[in-house]
């Protein structure tokens, strides 16, 4: 037990250190900064429109969906990414080959990603404040709500990266396994445009996975509650938000340990290479 | 060397491996005992890796009996893992880590495994001079030369004091220099550190200069098992005898050379020219003996084996 909890503390310090190094990497810092461009441009652009038929800026209605749609891809597509290179480039079997290192190796994971989140918000929010009139209309308890409705998010939505990228045949398919449906689900979850605009089979598909709860959650913390006559059912909903995501993390706690278990059984060192033979056929 | 003992560190009989209808491991038998460094050699593809890794317990077999370390390592526990080290082929990651970094955080995994007379991990700084990579220890490992990276993980290996160390092909891309260093340091390991090891290589001069046995897989067999010498002595009995009378040259194989060269001059006299009588190496006998498996040609390989005992 001892050397399991040891483990543990490893892994937290190892994802820590990631962390760090990625705030350092030039390619992660233009990463963020362009995607926070982006956004902002967005933004910016439409800074005195309002939402037809009501008197909310559509900076204060994008603002929440926009930071759930990237929670979830960040949840999802990063781990997704590490775990599929974790297991062409070695890293895997390096943890594998130490005492309870798989263990670590996935802690450190965790921590990473769920950190790898705070640059990008506060990129995107410390600026908005400034340039956007009405963005936080909830008060001390919307910014609680946002805290909950992130750490719920996180835990609905990280298993489902980690399944994506244990199962993946190889990295270069994460985009079509891993990328293409988050950014699906992303399209149709009323994150860039009501819900109610698409199908009604659509808005069911929708409502059945995570994310479009993500970002109702993500607008009851920031939005008066009287824009809630915009959602679907006239409510926030919030009951059905926890429940929902309370269900997707429960099978996620499940389902993602025995695709692990699976996946790192099956880890070898000629996979590694076979791997590594066919990124050198892609460079040539 | 003092620390060789009669324990048993690992026990093979009859490995098997198959993956769908291509058999790799057609009934691999042998044993390690503990302090031995043992090479395991054998061409491209002839399941050197499949058997390291079966033995890691990386991989599952398909049939046959293993014993590492008293356990099967497909049933293997963590504490068990602690007690062995693993190089292996192709490692590309952790790029943005520093050497002294990744050896300190991956090094911290063993700590629990820490007893009065070992003490885990091994100092970082003392194995990052052991290995030799001080003057990049504190570079990405991005940056860092083939040779270096390497060595890297060889200290990854064994930062954790493994009583057995398993090498893949630990030299493959090295410039010579750098495979002398290697050589030096797997003796260093073996006589400090007591450390059994078990490496593959598909070089022989390397086998012979690293391991105190040498198993050739061949044809998903052992085909023969023994010291360098023992090896040499008892597969390569021939020795060919060149010569050349008049201008015109000739070649003999005999296992008596020294009757033959006799009985040769007595009967030309002053005609033999540019004598040469060299007696089979190790090397022929090998290099025989695998394209014997390759080639399918089965029935004159059995024959050395008989003579190899």
């Amino acid at each position: 037990m001892a050397s399991r909890s040891h483990a543990i503390r490893i892994g937290l310090r190892g994802g820590w250190i990631e962390f760090v190094q990625s705030c350092r990497s030039a390619q992660d810092q233009g990463f963020y900064l362009f995607t926070g461009l982006l956004i902002l441009g967005y933004l910016v652009i439409r800074r005195d429109d309002r939402v037809e038929g009501t008197d909310l800026l559509v900076p204060s209605v994008s603002l929440p969906s926009i930071l759930g749609g990237l929670l979830v891809f960040g949840v999802i597509v990063g781990p997704a990414y590490g775990l599929a290179m974790a297991r062409e480039d070695g890293t895997l079997l390096r943890f594998k080959a130490l005492p309870h290192g798989l263990r670590g190796y996935f802690t450190s994971q965790l921590t990473l990603n769920s950190l790898g989140i705070v640059p990008q918000f506060l990129l995107i929010l410390v600026p908005s404040f400034f340039l956007f009139d009405d963005i936080m209309a909830g008060g001390a308890s919307g910014w609680l709500t946002i805290i909950w409705v992130i750490v719920l998010g996180t835990l609905a939505t990280m298993p489902l990266g980690i399944i994506i990228g244990a199962v993946v045949p190889s990295m270069q398919k994460v985009g079509t396994w891993g990328m293409l449906p988050v950014l699906v689900l992303i399209g149709i979850s009323g994150i860039f445009y009501p819900i109610q605009q698409l199908w009604g089979w659509v808005q069911v598909i929708a409502q059945i996975f995570p994310l479009y709860w993500i970002g109702l959650g993500m607008r009851s913390a920031f939005l008066p509650d009287s824009a809630a006559a915009l959602e679907l059912g006239g409510s926030w909903r919030t009951t059905e938000t926890v429940l929902v995501l309370g269900v997707w993390t429960a099978i996620g706690l499940v389902v993602a340990p025995i695709v692990l278990r699976r996946m790192s059984r099956r880890q070898s060192g000629s996979q590694v290479e076979a791997a590594r033979q066919a990124a050198l056929q892609w460079v040539h | 060397m003092l620390s060789r003992s009669d324990e048993i560190v690992i026990h093979v009989r009859d490995l098997r491996m198959s993956y769908g209808a291509k058999a790799v491991l057609e009934g691999v038998d042998f044993d390690v005992r503990r302090g031995e460094v043992v090479c395991l050699l054998g061409p491209n593809g002839a399941g050197k890796t499949t058997t390291i890794e079966i033995l890691e317990g990386f991989r599952m077999r398909s049939a046959g009996h293993v014993m590492v370390l008293g356990a099967d390592p497909e049933h293997s526990s963590e504490d068990w893992r602690a007690r062995t080290g693993v190089v292996l082929q192709s490692w590309r990651d952790h790029p943005r880590w520093t050497p002294r970094r990744l050896l300190t955080q991956l090094g911290a995994f063993y700590e629990p495994y820490s007893t009065p007379h070992v003490e885990r991990p091994m100092d970082v700084g003392r194995l990052i001079d052991m290995v030799g990579i001080a003057e990049s220890a504190d570079q990405k490992i991005v940056t860092l030369s083939g040779g270096q990276r390497r060595r890297l993980d060889v200290a990854v290996g064994i930062v954790g004091r493994p009583e057995l160390l398993f090498l893949d092909e630990p030299t493959a891309g090295f410039d010579p220099h750098a495979r002398r260093e290697f050589h030096a340091l797997v003796h260093r390991l073996a006589d400090l550190e007591q450390t059994t090891i078990l490496l593959t290589t598909h070089d022989l001069d390397e086998a012979e200069k690293l391991a105190d046995r040498i198993l050739i897989l061949a044809g998903g067999r052992i085909v023969a098992d023994g010291s360098a010498e023992q090896l040499a002595r008892r597969v390569a009995v021939a020795a060919e005898v060149r010569w050349s009378v008049r201008g015109e040259t000739f070649v003999h194989s005999t296992e008596d050379a020294t009757g033959f060269v006799r009985a040769l001059l007595a009967q030309h006299g002053d005609d033999v020219a540019d004598l040469e009588v060299r007696r089979a190496s190790l090397e022929d006998t090998y290099i025989s003996l695998v394209h014997g498996y390759e080639s399918g040609d089965r029935t004159t390989l059995d024959h050395v084996f008989a003579e190899a005992g």
